[in-house]
Parts: structure tokens; sequence; C-alpha cells
């Protein structure tokens, strides 16, 4: 299933009318541990405010005074569920909503390392490099030809190539470990940076996936002779460390590419794919006064 | 503003860029404060999925405003515009995790007073994915009117 199309449980510790407050550690304890397990939480406390709910599966916790309410099933969809904690041990709560989660059909989080761009509108030119430049069709265009992440679970974890080709720096992965890729600020010396990156690229060869042809037809050429594929393995990677390097592109990366032949044909369709936007965003563009 | 600015932390759980100790350190002071807030596993996973649930934490319909300790604010403020929930800028202040130490995020989180710093937009409409989500049935979780 798509991730935006799976369901999720919103946990609720409740602390406020009604209930006994948890211990501090014992609060601090439970919220690590859900938050570990990719659970989101909202603590009600008798002091501040959260957000209302929509819609969608909730658990409610907390140490409830006699028995607690009894379960809730509200208009579209929404479901209400109570767990009273009271002479529970703490450290079982994880699993009480592990088991809570499955009944409710709500998805396990935390499979997927969330890798993927975050395009800043505020300096994106929507000059489609990036659609050009990503082979695994994570980049789209809306109605209106503007560029966006469509795919973000297509995106190869750890792989932030497609930032460095941006001329704007308009491209982040908030994971990343460095700026500006990472979110923070953008200076002119990052964008020096960056247009040079594209230089670089360019004298070794045009575009990153042309060299990476070549150097895997090579090493395919030479896998033929090998009989031992560990050391063919080895030597493909050693191929490709040069190029790992020059984009930040792990290697595990470049090694689960598909063939040549594969890379060359999606090459050309994401190329054609930005040559379209870009031709149907000028033409949607209103036309030049003239002069 | 007619109550304190609503709290959001995010735990990044499935990442190491915000150093253990720091994150750690916020959640236990924040659970020691007795102060409502809402708890986020990893704010870029609910962004993926368009996690509904960033709409109804962007949402401010009383203005009270609206505090994130999370990552760099350019990530935080484009994360929940591409989940179709745009923040407010004007009622948005997001703490780095990343870069500030413990005591001044809890400070800054555990203050009445907000000190929004989103960057700034360079146009009306840069989001793209629209305004923010309609809500459905609000449903009041808060201690007054218990759930």
């Amino acid at each position: 299933m798509a991730l935006r199309e799976q369901s999720t449980l919103r946990i609720v510790l409740y602390e406020g009318q009604g209930a006994e407050p948890l211990e501090p550690a014992g609060r601090f304890a439970v919220l690590r541990d859900l938050l570990e397990n990719g659970y989101s939480v909202t603590c009600v406390q008798q002091k501040g405010h959260v957000s209302p709910h929509d819609r969608g599966s909730i658990l409610v916790m907390g140490r409830f005074l006699n028995d607690g309410p009894a379960d809730v099933q509200g208009a579209a969809g929404t479901e209400v569920r109570f767990h009273n904690l009271a002479n529970h041990d703490l450290s079982s709560v994880t699993s009480i909503v592990d088991s809570r989660r499955t009944e409710s059909a709500a998805v396990r989080q935390g499979e997927w390392k969330p890798w993927f761009p975050v395009i800043d509108y505020d300096r994106c030119t929507n000059c489609m490099q990036c659609l050009s430049f990503c082979l695994f069709g994570v980049y789209g265009v809306d109605s209106a030809q503007k560029i966006q992440v469509q795919n973000n679970d297509n995106c190869k974890t750890n792989c932030p190539a497609c930032s460095r080709v941006c001329p704007e720096a308009a491209i982040m992965f908030p994971k990343y470990k460095a700026g500006p890729i990472n979110g923070d600020v953008v200076s002119d010396a990052d964008l020096n940076r960056e247009k040079m990156k594209i230089d670089i690229s360019a004298l070794l060869g045009g575009d990153v996936y042309a060299m990476l042809r070549e150097r895997s037809e090579k090493a395919r050429s030479r896998f033929g002779k090998e009989r031992d594929s560990d050391k063919a393995l080895k030597e493909r990677q050693k191929c490709l460390v040069k190029l790992a390097e020059s984009g930040d592109i792990p290697p595990e990366v470049l090694m689960s590419l598909p063939s040549p032949d594969e890379i060359a044909r999606r090459a050309e369709e994401a190329k054609a794919k930005a040559q379209a936007a870009l031709a149907a965003r000028d033409s949607q563009a209103p036309a030049a006064p003239a002069s | 503003m007619s109550q304190a600015p609503r709290i959001l932390y995010c735990h990044c759980a499935y990442a190491q860029v915000v150093p253990k100790e720091i994150k750690d350190a916020v959640l236990r002071r924040l659970s020691e404060a007795g102060v409502a807030f809402e708890a986020v596993a990893d704010l870029c996973e609910m962004s993926a999925r368009q996690d509904r649930t960033l709409q109804r934490l962007a949402a401010d319909e009383s203005g009270d405003g609206l505090k994130i300790a999370a990552c760099f604010p350019r990530a935080v403020k484009w994360l929940f515009s591409a989940a179709g929930a745009p923040l407010n800028g004007q009622t948005t202040e997001v703490l780095n995790m990343r870069v500030l130490s413990s005591d001044d995020i809890i400070r800054s989180l555990l203050s009445t007073s907000l000190q929004p710093n989103l960057p700034n937009d360079k146009g009306a409409n840069s989001s793209p994915a629209g305004e923010t989500g309609q809500k459905e049935g609000p449903e009041n979780l808060n201690p007054a009117t218990p759930a």
C-alpha cells in the first residue's frame, strides 16, 4: 500500500480530569518507548492544550478513576478506544499499543527510513533539472506544470544527488548530515559550490549517468573473465567509488542500479518528461507584451 | 493570544541527525513540566505519508501559536507544506535541536512568549499542496472537557 494511503493510530496519554497523573519518570519512559517505536503521542495535562482530533482511530490511555470511559464509535469512521493503565506496569504500554494497533488495522510505522527530497518553493525556479536527473520517478509535475515530489518512497535512501544538481539549492533532505541540504540557511558560498559541482559533472562527460554507463560497461566486460564473484564485486565497487564521491551517492545505491540499457532508457524518459513539462509550462505562460 | 502556544516535539526517530542526549533531555524536561504537548515520532515520515495529523497540528484557529522542537526551520516549513499543511509563519516558532542546547530549547518551549522564525515567503501561494486541509468534526481532547 502506498505511504499516503496508510492509516495510523493516534495515541493519547490522558492525565486530565478524571485520571491520576503518571510520575514524571514513568511518563518520560513511556513516551520515549512509544516514540522509538514509531508512535505519535498526544500528552494531555491539566496545563496547556493540544490540537483537536479530526478523524481516524484514537487510543486514549491513562490511569482513569473508576473503570474509565467506554469505547466510542463516532461518525466518519472515528473510533475512540480507552485503556486504563491503573495497576499496569508502565513497561508494558508499548506492547498494549502494538496489539491495539493491530486490531485497528493501522500501519506499523518505522519500517521505512523517511528519506526523500523536500522542495523549498521559496527558492525553486521550476527549471526541471531534478526531474530530468532522477532515474527513479521521484519527481513529477502537477496540473500547472509545477515540479513536485510525487513518489517519495521511490527515493534511494541516503542519496542526495538531485539536491546537488539543483542550481538554487532548493532541494533539501532534512536527514542529511550537512547544510544547506539539511535545511540550513543557504549562503552565497553554497550557491557557488552547487554551480561548481555541475561544472565538474559536465567536465566528466556531460552527466553522471553517462559516466556510470561507461564504467558499468567496462566492469561488465571484466566480469565475464572473473571466476570469483566476490572479487568482481570489489572491482565494481572500486570503479564506482569516484562516482559516489563526486555526487555523494552511496555506493550501495550505485550498485543497485539496473542494467546500463535500462539506465539509458530511464534517463531518456526522465529527460523527455522534463522537456514536456517545460514546453507545457511555456505554452501556458502569458504572452510577453509587444515591444 | 488567549492561551500559551501549543508545543510539538519531534523525536526524529529514524535517523541519528539530532543528538540523542538533546532529544532525551528535551523530552524528559517536557515530561517533568506537567504541560500538555504533542510528541511525534518523526515529522519527515509523517510528511511523506501526508499524515492528516500535520493538518491538525498546523491549524491555528485560535491564534495561540505553535512551538516546534525539531530541526532547521526551513526544513520544517516545507515538510509541513509538502503534506498540504502549511504552517502560519506569523505564529510558528521552530527550535532547532540540531544546533541549540537543551536548556535553550526547553526555556523557549515553556515560555509564553512566541518568536516566529519561519523563513519568509517570497510570494503568495508558494505552497504546492494548497491550503490547510479541511477538518471534520473536531473533538476536544483537553482536560476541561475530557474525551
